[in-house]
């Protein structure tokens, strides 16, 4: 009551504007890194919004389910927030209906790649326009810990209880045989990176992905043995590589050896929704 | 309006272009893969859109996205398809989104002859998806019926915010009839309420007297949240048996309100019948075929020939069969709807007439299930 008091009466922070406040506080434990996501989103869109390249009203967040899909009904925008995998495809009937909206997908790796993996794949082959970002947090958290498509090799899950035998997705690598106009990898333990890419990516057509690696202490953490979130945090700020042109053939995460983030691509290809005008219409851009 | 002579797929996607549709995405499959290239070809000159996506479950995730986009959006597929699409059909329901998803049944299970007809998918149509919910299924059994139903799908589902099945079959797909086409200016064409009060007062979820709430579209500074959780009038989470219990009403409650008007029946030869044959969909031509047969030997035999498969109006239903003797239900699959005849009208003997055929069933197979009835 407290906490709601102050909030709605005073704003205590210039990013309220873009958040349901009587929905806050979030369901994401301490230490999860969607906080951080979410912050460096916001100022992004901030400052697209004050460059008016982005017009606030036009923004629709579309989300699956999962912790981080949760995001729509926190932020105050237009949002969806629909099926397990299937935002990409709700996202593309919207941008389609009406291409003066900017769409938003976020979701956890097994939500955007796992049981919506079709949906990836071919939103990046059609250079969709559309702005995806999928929280890698290597486990199923909101359903307790189940295999994530991006578990790394042998590590213990509710559903890998003698070690997980399936090798890892590299979802960069996956979609750089696309040519998408954006394809970056940032991380919740740097978040200024983070947000400069969303921020360009913001202002770019097309397909544009950003994998953001993050933390998850409460489900990955303990099965990691490493439950605690500051410790988490460090252990990943430890692993990551800062490149500034990396190549996708080096972008598999690896534990051992690191993480690479960085931006692997940036096109100016023409959109899906370019390339419509131009058969169906008859219109040249 | 003109007279023109098409057949039955190309008469939905014709009847779709009249009620307003603006976004189409789908699936090939047989054999319903001829609405949407028709469809592909002729809805960008009336300013709309038609994609094909990678499958099913992506084209009606679209067509909830495009509708909150606010275009009138479509799907077409048959049985394997909409298989899949039952999720979407789903979320559409609980985020109250108007869509149109025309249903050409093929034979089934699994692939079955996908290229013949069948009957046997009614109650998936009507009851697949998981959850509570109602949806208006329509069935034509002419070409002229595909085209005025597929108006009225839209309508129904424009009207009363709500997902819409229009459920043909392989029959009526290739089935080349005359029909009256009637364009834009000579049919009533519904659209969805829209809200007339200001963002800040809106309340996506909030039905008005009559039962529906007016749909505000993205990009209009609404902030609406479509929700697929248990939601409450904002469209906020609430895991309660009351939220819950208030929106599963909600979203019944506006079909049954409007029943008198998405409820579509037709009889012939019913006023003096002793015996009545139920039928619906491309089996009541068949049951059309008995019904003159006997007729001609001086048997008072009618037909009642549903075009709603759900919601039933069990009034009327009642009302044309309270004084004949003895119902026969004719249809294409193990006997579906004959349960419903059987539920609703409960002192007057209901037989089943099943019959399996990849075509229409055999008036003369029907007729010797009939004669020893009679």
């Amino acid at each position: 009551m407290a906490i709601e008091a102050l909030t709605l009466k005073a704003p205590l922070h210039p990013l309220d504007k873009y958040l349901r406040l009587t929905r806050i506080p979030t369901l994401w434990c301490p230490g999860c890194g969607l906080g951080v996501l979410l912050g460096c989103l916001l100022r992004a869109i901030n400052r697209r919004v004050e460059e008016e390249v982005l017009k606030r009203d036009n923004l629709v967040f579309v989300t699956g389910i999962g912790c981080s899909a949760r995001t729509t009904f926190y932020v105050d925008f237009d949002g969806a927030h629909t099926l397990h995998g299937r935002a990409i495809a709700f996202a593309s009937g919207a941008k389609l209906a009406n291409p003066d909206l900017e769409l938003i997908v976020i979701g956890g790796d097994g939500d955007i790649a796992a049981i919506g993996g079709n949906h990836l794949i071919h939103a990046a082959r059609k250079n969709m326009d559309m702005f995806v970002i999928m929280n890698t947090n290597f486990i199923y958290a909101m359903t307790g810990g189940q295999l994530a498509p991006t578990t790394p090799l042998k590590v213990i899950t509710t559903t890998t209880p003698y070690g997980n035998p399936e090798r890892p997705l590299d979802v960069i690598k996956l979609l750089s045989v696309f040519e998408i106009n954006y394809l970056a990898r940032g991380s919740t333990t740097h978040p200024h990176i983070l947000e400069n890419y969303f921020y360009k990516a913001l202002g770019l057509k097309g397909f544009r992905f950003v994998e953001v690696v993050s933390t998850c202490p409460e489900i990955f953490g303990r099965h990691m043995g490493i439950r605690d979130a500051i410790q988490l945090y460090n252990e990943l700020k430890k692993r990551i590589i800062f490149k500034p042109k990396p190549k996708p053939e080096e972008s598999m995460i690896s534990w051992e050896k690191g993480i690479i983030i960085g931006e692997f691509m940036i096109n100016n290809y023409e959109s899906f929704i370019e390339l419509i005008k131009k058969t169906t219409y008859g219109i040249e851009n | 309006m003109k007279r023109v002579f098409i057949r039955g797929n190309v008469a939905i996607a014709e009847a779709s272009l009249v009620a307003g549709l603006k976004f189409y995405a789908g699936y090939p499959i047989t054999p319903t893969s001829d609405i949407m290239e028709y469809l592909h070809l002729k809805l960008p000159r009336y300013g709309g859109l038609a994609v094909q996506f990678e499958d099913e479950i992506a084209s009606i995730n679209a067509i909830i996205g495009a509708s909150w986009a606010g275009a009138k959006s479509m799907t077409a597929t048959s049985g394997p398809g909409f298989s899949l699409m039952l999720e979407g059909l789903s979320l559409a329901h609980i985020t109250e989104t108007p869509i149109v998803v025309v249903y050409v049944m093929r034979t089934g299970p699994a692939t079955g002859v996908p290229t013949r007809s069948g009957q046997a998918d009614i109650l998936q149509a009507r009851f697949g998806a998981h959850g509570d919910y109602i949806t208006p299924i329509y069935a034509p059994s002419s070409v002229q019926e595909a085209f005025d139903l597929t108006i009225k799908a839209f309508n129904t589902a424009e009207k009363l915010r709500t997902p819409v099945i229009l459920l043909s079959d392989a029959v009526i797909a290739h089935l080349w009839e005359n029909m009256i086409f009637r364009d834009r200016d000579e049919v009533e064409i519904i659209e969805r309420k829209r809200p007339n009060t200001d963002p800040s007062n809106y309340l996506p979820y909030k039905p008005e007297d009559d039962g529906v709430a007016p749909m505000a579209e993205f990009g209009k500074g609404y902030h609406i949240l479509v929700e697929s959780l248990t939601h409450d009038e904002r469209g906020y989470y609430v895991p309660t048996t009351e939220v819950q219990r208030r929106m599963i009403e909600r979203i019944t409650k506006k079909i049954l309100l409007h029943i008198d008007y998405v409820y579509e029946q037709k009889t012939y030869l019913t006023d003096d019948a002793d015996y009545i044959i139920v039928s619906y969909g491309s089996s009541s031509r068949t049951a059309k075929s008995v019904v003159n047969d006997l007729r001609a030997r001086g048997v008072k035999i009618g037909l009642l020939d549903i075009k709603t498969l759900w919601p039933l109006n069990e009034y009327a239903i009642k009302k044309v069969c309270e004084s004949c003797t003895r119902i026969f239900v004719l249809e294409n699959n193990i006997g579906k709807f004959v349960w419903d005849i059987q539920r609703i009208v409960r002192d007057i003997d209901v037989i089943p007439v099943s019959i399996i055929d990849l075509d229409l069933p055999d008036p003369d197979e029907a007729l010797k299930v009939i004669e020893k009835w009679l």
